[in-house]
């Protein structure tokens, strides 16, 4: 069996799940590629799933109204158990990272983390992953009856559904009693189009001033452009911006078609979450800057000034 | 209670990478204790200075050069040291069994370690140690309190934070943001120097590693590298538009 774990939010099918389904299909591993979707009222979950797999396992179920870690990790190492699974694979969303782990360890699996490339031979399976911040691509081996994956967001293509739409199967589960309690959430989903999901971001750091300043610049771009909108740390901590929009190490990553980075001066952190993207702008006053390294084009210059003036071209 | 704090000797973040024979070479290259797990030593020694009666153990796994963080983490205030040695590359997967294996020994109650390792940029050391252990964890964490037997704090999540609480013992992963970590002062070195650092081999853990590393190549993705000159403000931003439209054909 080949098991991939179903993201989903507000009743979709999240796109990094089609992205596995592109994995699966290339991993070969052997056997019928089986979603596994958890969750509470996931009925439009399961059926949407149904056209990525060839079976569809769900447990709808009220204690999976909320994430935990080691609920996760407990249901899909039981089903991977239960199915003789070859291969587990996770979305490498900052949730996937943190149960999979569990899962591997259960299992007495290796683990090949935030996976940028997979092929399969005989019983060993080779992935790429990015270390030392995003600069190096290792080549790691794992092998063993069952492998356990997480991958990398935005990185594979997205399946398309199959036509033919897959059996599903209710599932019993043992489940451990939830032992990290949250009290409180602080959703910080931003209204605009998603970052990990946009084909041109506009993101600031502290070169543009303050947080009107990012409003009139960094906002007042992305909507000329009709793009995603990001930060640095530096701003998401001074309160400026919220944490769902930060970029880098200790936020998202993201590779768009055109990253636009504004005002910001390019610490290996930040560059870590989007040194990916494929053409890469830069604007800031500091001809230094690292940022400038790495972009393929840029301007030295105002903020205050290059950006009213990029986006009066714009609309000409 | 005792506080187990893992930590890892890495290359600077600031430093560029070079890589020679198929890995990253590190000969040349200032390390440093990552900033990650450093989070978790200034944490540690937070929740001591709190008033709770605490022992602080930092643990390193690897090669010798791992001594240069244990010994800056007593300099930082840890209490003693313990530093099993290994040229062998280990995954978090493999290290977990290490760590999980001295929290026993130790019987500590608290690990703390970083969310993030700046060289492998694994995610999964504290989760795997969790699961060994049959612990709790509390990932990412922005802040932490320590009420009675329960921490208390903040951390983040795919979309924003969570406030929550958990019964000790727990795996804390830290991460910038959850404190300023302090400089060791010079009689704070010199007092480190007399603290244990206890070294042991890696034998008696009966680790295997679990992956074979096969290569690694620094990322060079070739930029244009055009970068103007934005005196004439006007000019300058028309040229960039007019690349970006018809050069690199990113935007209508």
């Amino acid at each position: 069996m080949i098991l991939i774990v179903v993201e989903h939010t507000n009743g979709k099918v999240s796109k990094s799940t089609w992205e596995i389904v592109t994995v699966a299909r290339e991993s070969g591993r052997e056997g019928p590629v089986t979603a596994l979707v958890l969750g509470s009222n996931v009925a439009s979950v399961a059926a949407e799933a149904a056209g990525a797999a060839d079976q569809v396992l769900v447990a709808d179920l009220p204690a999976l109204a909320q994430y935990d870690p080691e609920l996760w990790a407990a249901a899909v190492a039981q089903i991977a158990t239960e199915g003789e699974a070859g291969i587990v694979l996770i979305g490498g969303s900052r949730s996937g990272r943190e149960y999979s782990p569990r899962v591997a360890i259960k299992l007495n699996a290796p683990l090949l983390e935030d996976v940028i490339s997979l092929k399969g031979s005989g019983d060993a399976l080779t992935a790429e992953h990015y270390t030392y911040l995003a600069r190096v691509t290792e080549t790691v081996e794992a092998s063993g009856p069952v492998v356990v994956v997480s991958v990398k967001p935005g990185v594979f293509a997205a399946a398309a559904p199959r036509a033919e739409v897959a059996e599903q199967f209710d599932v019993d589960l043992n489940l451990p009693p939830r032992r990290l309690q949250v009290t409180g959430k602080t959703a910080e989903r931003s209204s605009r189009i998603s970052l990990t999901e946009a084909e041109i971001v506009v993101s600031g750091g502290r070169g543009v001033g303050s947080a009107e300043g990012f409003t009139q610049y960094v906002e007042g771009l992305a909507d000329q452009l009709g793009a995603a909108v990001g930060a640095t740390r530096a701003i998401v901590d001074a309160g400026w911006r919220p944490y769902s929009e930060q970029v880098g190490q200790t936020g998202k990553t993201v590779q768009p078609k055109v990253y636009i980075a504004v005002g910001i001066s390019g610490a290996v952190q930040h560059l870590s979450g989007m040194n990916k993207s494929k053409v890469i702008v830069a604007i800031n006053r500091d001809a230094e800057a690292p940022i400038f390294k790495i972009a393929d084009y840029g301007i030295v210059g105002d903020v205050g000034q290059i950006v009213p003036a990029i986006i009066e071209e714009l609309r000409k | 209670m005792r506080i187990l704090t893992f930590l890892r000797q890495v290359l600077d973040a600031e430093e560029s990478v070079h890589v020679s024979n198929n890995t990253v070479a590190l000969e040349n290259s200032k390390l440093v204790m990552d900033t990650m797990d450093e989070y978790g030593v200034e944490e540690a020694l937070r929740l001591r200075e709190g008033g709770t009666d605490v022992e602080i153990v930092a643990l390193g796994v690897g090669p010798t050069r791992v001594q240069d963080a244990l010994r800056t983490a007593l300099a930082m205030g840890v209490d003693r040291a313990i530093h099993v040695e290994t040229d062998v590359r280990l995954d978090a997967i493999d290290l977990s069994k290490v760590v999980a294996q001295v929290a026993r020994q130790e019987e500590a109650s608290l690990i703390l370690s970083g969310g993030q390792q700046a060289d492998w940029d694994s995610h999964a050391l504290g989760a795997a140690t969790a699961e060994r252990l049959n612990w709790p964890q509390a990932t990412w964490t922005s802040a932490l309190e320590l009420k009675g037997n329960t921490l208390v704090g903040k951390h983040d999540v795919d979309e924003g934070s969570e406030a929550f609480t958990v019964e000790l013992p727990a795996v804390v992963t830290t991460q910038q943001g959850l404190n300023e970590p302090r400089y060791p002062t010079l009689p704070n070195i010199m007092k480190a120097k007399k603290k244990e650092l206890r070294k042991e081999s890696l034998e008696q853990f009966n680790v295997t590693p679990s992956l074979k590393f096969n290569g690694a190549e620094i990322q060079v993705k070739q930029r244009r590298n055009k970068i103007l000159d934005g005196k004439d403000v006007p000019a300058a931003a028309s040229e960039l538009v007019g690349l970006l439209r018809n050069e690199a054909r990113v935007i209508a």
